[in-house]
This record gives structure tokens, C-alpha cells and sequence, in this order.
């Protein structure tokens, strides 16, 4: 939970205070900001950016973590687009942005759109249980769906109650595995998109909806043209942070299958713990998370662009 | 759904932003035609939502309760509950030592990570200098970047520092991954305090210290503490570097241990759930004590940056 999008804007103009301060005194003052900036960007710059750079640098080399690496250029990177457990992890991860994001930010606007100016008593009780998924480990996600997806879990023993017998080790199939990891993704995200398109649509203005129905709307006109353009920012940020959930999901996928049956669910995450560290082949791990990290940043900024485009 | 009159000032409101005269109750009977029955479906849904989003959790409890050796079985209450299960995971499960080990390392990065970026978002929030923006956008990467993507140099980076199965380890990388959340976080709370409190202040001679210490944290404490709280979540949640970092059993942390135990302990499903409830406990307090502030922190910090 710990992605936002964009960039606020320049911050506003706090100088011209400083009228009879001589030269040295400013300068002094001057380099105040940078002194408050030091401990985290120290941080920051060892511990993030720098492995981030190695990485990159590291996708270059064939390295085995031990003896001395060897520059082989882009080889990691065309072997990585031919490799066919690369392609199925990313095309994996392309499912999971289903799971993870689309259908949560349907449904999340749904709602919102239906709760809209609609007061509902008891909202915040439901509110509260239906964002829990948010503050579990995803380890214990693991664990619980683990069990519930088993041949005698809670699933099949729900199925069994709606008159669909079944006894599917839903984890252990190698057509179900991969949907069933991703629709736990839609039980953890779309909690968090209900709450947040709630919010958002509080935040529309009345007036809008009264002016919407002056003019003869009905309720999917009065959807699209004021609910859906007033939750642009709400929809970028939901968009935003399923995607990058979606994409990096590692945890998941190791409590629960380890990648398997076979190789049916896994993921870059996956992929590239497996390369580095139980394969020990460094350069191509570096290699797959770079591609990884590319996918991300690109995804993410398409989205941004797509969405802000729309403007009404 | 009494019909009351709106107070004159939104009708005004109202009039100007249609360019025309709106009667003040034209916008009750849009919801004439569904209320009783949006607002059954709209019940149903959230019950529904509800129990979807409770089912495993109550699974798991139940598996928990089961006697040691079972397989899993589904949703049933157990007809002889073995509470005994969590005393045997807290003891000879060794949950008690993973739940010490994460809070040593959440006791650490929680205060270490909320100071410097208090520090860092009060530069940001409140100061104007060459280069801020670039600076911003620096912090950025850490809030889109995988952490996947810098995992292996971490390690063989901490390695060489002697660094590998040493709580310091995860503590270091952790601080400085949530620092980009903390930076955003704080910057928009100093940004959004009334510019002439500082004005006044700094006319009185304060220094810059002086005025965050005396005039801006007290008005910061409720953001520093959903901060915190959030910090303390996402610390005691964090799985993959503690997986790496931390391979010896003695200083794993509870997801750490609880993920790798999964693997092995296969026979003792009951005692695993019991550990993984046990594990979720510290962070379900926290929310419930403090849900809304942790549900807003969440949504607010998204929507903000």
C-alpha cells in the first residue's frame, strides 16, 4: 500500500521573508533544507537507488554470486524474451491485472455509484470489516486461502452448498491455480476500491447530479457523465496501486503454490527469487527484475496518461 | 429520508451553477423511484461483501481449533475446540520468538523512518530550494519501484557488510523503502499548515528547528501517529526481505517464519493456522482501535501524492 501517483505541483512560494538578512546569513540559510534532507535521502540512496542502479548494472553480466561475473551485453535480455518461463510469468502477471484490478475497480465503482448521496446507516461498520484484507499479512492471506482452496476446504464445501459438488484441490489444478491466486487479488483489492470510490464520490459536487437531472439524465447518463469523470482521481490511484499489487505479487504466490503445479503460477516475483537464490544465476535474475521494474513503471505511466487524457 | 428544506445559501449555489432557478427539493425525487429497493440491494451487497471478506478468516480460526494431525477440513465449529493449539504454537511452535523478532525490528524502523521523513517532508512541505523538485521526484521511485528490483544486490550488499541474518539487516532496507511513502505523507501535511503560523513565528526570531519543534508537531500529531501506524503495519507484514535476509530460525520475523513453515510442517495445519492467527493479532488491534485512522491514512496517502 504504499504507492501513490503523480506529483503535486511546484510547492508554493515560501521565500521573501528574509528582507535584512546580510549575504552570509542567507547563505547559511540557504543550505538549511538540504541539512533536513540528508538522513533520509542517506536512506534512501544506499539502500533503494543504489542496489536499483547495481541491478540495472547487473542485468548486463553473466554472475554467479561467487567467482568473477563476465559483461555478455544484452544476452540476458534477448534470452529473457525467448525464455518461455519469462513469458508465461508476465503473461501470468496479465491475468492478475484482471484479478487484481480490473474487476475491483468495477466493482468498486459500481458501488460507489449506486451508495452514491444515499446515506446508509451501519456504513462505517461495513466499511471497516471490508478494508481488513489491507492490514493482514499476505502470508496469512496465503495461509487462509491455502485451506480454503483445498479438496475438503471452505470452497468447495460453499459450492457443495449452493448445490455444485466438488471436491477440486483448487491450488493443485493446473487450469484453476493460476484464476484461483488471482481472484484471492480481488478478495484483498476490492475492499480497498469500494472505500476509496466511496470517498471519492462523497467529494462530488451536488450540484452537478441536480444539474445532470435538469437536463433529462437518467441514472447511466448521470453515470457516465458526472460519477465517472468526478472519480478521475480516485480511478487513477485504484488503477494504480492494483496494477503495481498485481505485478510484484510474490508472497501470494509463494505461500500458496510455490509457482506450481508445474510451472502454472508463476510470476516475475517468483521467477526472479527462484533465479537469484536458488539458482544463483545473479545477472538474469537482475535481468528479469529490471524487465520487471520497466513493465511497472511503463504501466503505470500509461495509466496515468490514458486517464488524465480523458478529460471531459 | 424526511424531506427537509436545504438552508438558502446551496440553493443559491445551486441556482448559479445550472443558470437556472432550481426549486431547493428537485433533486429528492431522483431517488424516489429505487430508494427502498437500491437500498435492500445496497444492504446485500455490503452483507455479502462482508461475509466473502470474513469467510477465510473464520476458516482459518476454525482449522486452528481442529486437534493436532487433522487435515484441513472446511468451515465447522470443532466439536471438542483445542485452544491448546495456540499455547503449543506460542511454545513449542516458537511464535512467541518470531513475534519478538518483529517487534524488535517494527520498534526500530517505526521511530527511525517517521523522524527522518518528518524531518525530509517539513524541507519539502515548508522550504523552497534549488533543486526540490528533483529531489521530490527521487523519493518518488521509491513509492512505483518493485522491491524486487533491488532485492539481490541488497543482498549481497548486506552480505559484505556482515549484514545477513542480523536484524539490522531488514531494519536498514525497510527504512529506507518506507521513507518514500513518509516523505510524500508529511510534505502534504506541512504544505497544507497555515503559512503565517511560520510567519509569525520566524518574525519572533524562532529558528527553523525551533518552529518545527514548538509550533508545527503538535499540530502534526495525529498525521505522525497514522503514519506510524502504518509503518508499524507494513514492518511487521514485510515478508520477502526478511525471507532473504534472515535465514537463521533464531532472528526470522513472524511472516518470515509463518511462510516457511507452510513448506515444511505440513502435518500440523491446526498449529499453522494457530500461528497465523496469532501473527495477524498486533496489526487487527491496531486496526480496530484505530480503523479510521488508518483507513483514511491509507486512502488520503494515495490520493494526495
Amino acid at each position: 500500500m504504499t504507492i501513490m501517483k503523480g506529483v503535486g505541483s511546484q510547492p508554493r512560494n515560501r521565500t521573501g521573508r528574509s528582507g535584512h538578512a546580510t549575504r552570509r546569513q542567507r547563505a547559511a540559510r540557504a543550505a538549511i533544507p538540504y541539512l533536513y534532507l540528508v538522513p533520509a535521502a542517506t536512506f534512501f540512496i544506499i539502500f533503494v537507488l543504489v542496489p536499483l542502479g547495481q541491478t540495472l548494472y547487473l542485468s548486463f553480466y553473466d554472475w554467479n554470486g561467487i567467482s568473477a561475473g563476465t559483461w555478455v551485453g544484452v544476452d540476458n535480455f534477448v534470452r529473457a524474451f525467448q525464455d518461455p518461463d519469462t513469458i508465461a510469468a508476465l503473461s501470468h502477471s496479465l491475468v492478475f491485472i484482471i484479478t487484481f484490478c480490473v474487476i475491483p475497480v468495477i466493482l468498486g465503482v459500481t458501488f460507489a455509484a449506486v451508495l452514491s448521496k444515499q446515506q446508509v446507516r451501519g456504513l462505517a461498520f461495513f466499511r471497516t470489516v471490508i478494508f481488513v484484507p489491507q492490514v493482514i499479512s499476505s502470508v496469512v492471506i496465503g495461509v487462509a486461502w491455502r485451506w480454503m482452496y483445498q479438496d475438503t476446504g471452505t470452497v468447495n464445501q460453499v459450492l457443495g452448498f449452493f448445490g455444485i459438488p466438488s471436491t477440486t484441490p483448487w491450488l493443485g489444478d493446473f487450469t484453476w491455480a493460476l484464476p484461483a491466486i488471482g481472484l484471492v487479488g480481488t478478495w484483498v483489492m476490492t475492499g480497498l476500491c469500494m472505500v476509496l470510490f466511496l470517498s471519492g464520490v462523497g467529494r462530488i459536487d451536488g450540484d452537478l447530479y441536480d444539474a445532470a437531472k435538469v437536463d433529462g439524465a437518467g441514472p447511466f447518463r448521470e453515470f457516465f457523465n458526472v460519477t465517472l469523470p468526478g472519480l478521475r482521481p480516485e480511478l487513477i490511484v485504484a488503477t494504480t496501486i492494483t496494477i503495481i499489487a498485481a505485478l510484484r505479487t510474490f508472497d501470494l504466490v509463494f505461500v500458496t503454490t510455490q509457482g506450481g503445479p508445474g510451472k502454472s503460477t508463476i510470476v516475475p516475483g517468483t521467477e526472479i527469487y527462484r533465479t537469484a537464490f536458488r539458482e544463483g544465476d545473479i545477472g538474469y535474475a537482475s535481468t528479469l527484475a529490471v524487465i520487471l521494474a520497466v513493465v511497472i513503471f511503463a504501466l503505470v505511466r500509461g495509466v496515468n496518461y490514458v486517464l488524465r487524457e480523458e478529460k471531459a | 429520508m424526511a424531506i427537509e428544506a436545504p438552508p438558502a445559501q446551496p440553493a443559491i449555489k445551486r441556482a448559479t451553477a445550472v443558470h437556472r432557478v432550481v426549486k431547493p427539493t428537485s433533486r429528492r425525487p431522483r431517488w424516489v423511484w429505487s430508494t427502498a429497493l437500491s437500498r435492500g440491494a445496497i444492504y446485500a451487497f455490503l452483507s455479502i461483501s462482508s461475509v466473502i471478506v470474513l469467510l477465510p478468516l473464520v476458516s482459518i480460526f476454525s482449522v486452528s481449533l481442529q486437534p493436532a494431525g487433522t487435515s484441513v477440513g472446511g468451515l465447522q465449529w470443532p466439536a471438542d475446540p483445542q485452544w491448546s493449539n495456540y499455547v503449543a504454537a506460542w511454545t513449542t511452535g516458537s511464535f512467541s520468538r518470531l513475534m519478538m523478532n518483529s517487534l524488535v525490528v517494527a520498534a526500530v524502523v517505526v521511530p527511525v523512518t517517521v523522524t527522518i521523513t518528518v524531518l525530509a517532508g517539513y524541507a519539502f512541505g515548508t522550504m523552497k530550494f534549488r533543486g526540490s523538485n528533483v529531489l521530490f521526484y527521487m523519493f518518488l521511485i521509491g513509492l512505483v519501484m518493485p522491491f524486487e528490483a533491488t532485492v539481490v544486490p541488497l543482498y549481497y550488499n548486506l552480505r559484505s557488510m556482515g549484514l545477513i541474518n542480523v536484524p539490522l539487516g531488514v531494519m536498514l532496507p525497510q527504512i529506507a523503502l518506507y521513507t518514500a511513502f513518509g516523505v510524500f505523507w508529511m510534505r502534504s501535511f506541512f504544505r497544507s499548515t497555515p503559512l503565517a503560523l511560520i510567519e509569525a513565528a520566524r518574525i519572533d526570531g524562532a529558528s527553523s528547528l525551533r518552529i518545527l519543534f514548538s509550533v508545527l508537531l503538535p499540530l502534526a500529531r495525529p498525521a505522525i501517529l497514522t503514519l506510524a501506524t502504518l509503518y508499524f503495519i507494513w514492518s511487521w507484514n514485510e515478508f520477502l526481505l526478511a525471507l532473504v535476509i534472515l535465514q537463521s530460525p533464531e532472528v526470522q520475523t513472524a511472516p518470515a517464519g509463518l511462510g516457511l513453515f507452510v513448506g515444511q510442517r505440513l502435518s500440523d495445519i491446526p498449529g499453522l493456522s494457530a500461528g497465523a492467527i496469532i501473527i495477524s493479532i498486533p496489526t487487527l488491534v491496531l486496526y480496530v482501535i484505530l480503523n479510521r485512522k488508518i483507513i483514511s491514512g491509507i486512502l488520503q496517502g494515495a490520493v494526495k501524492g
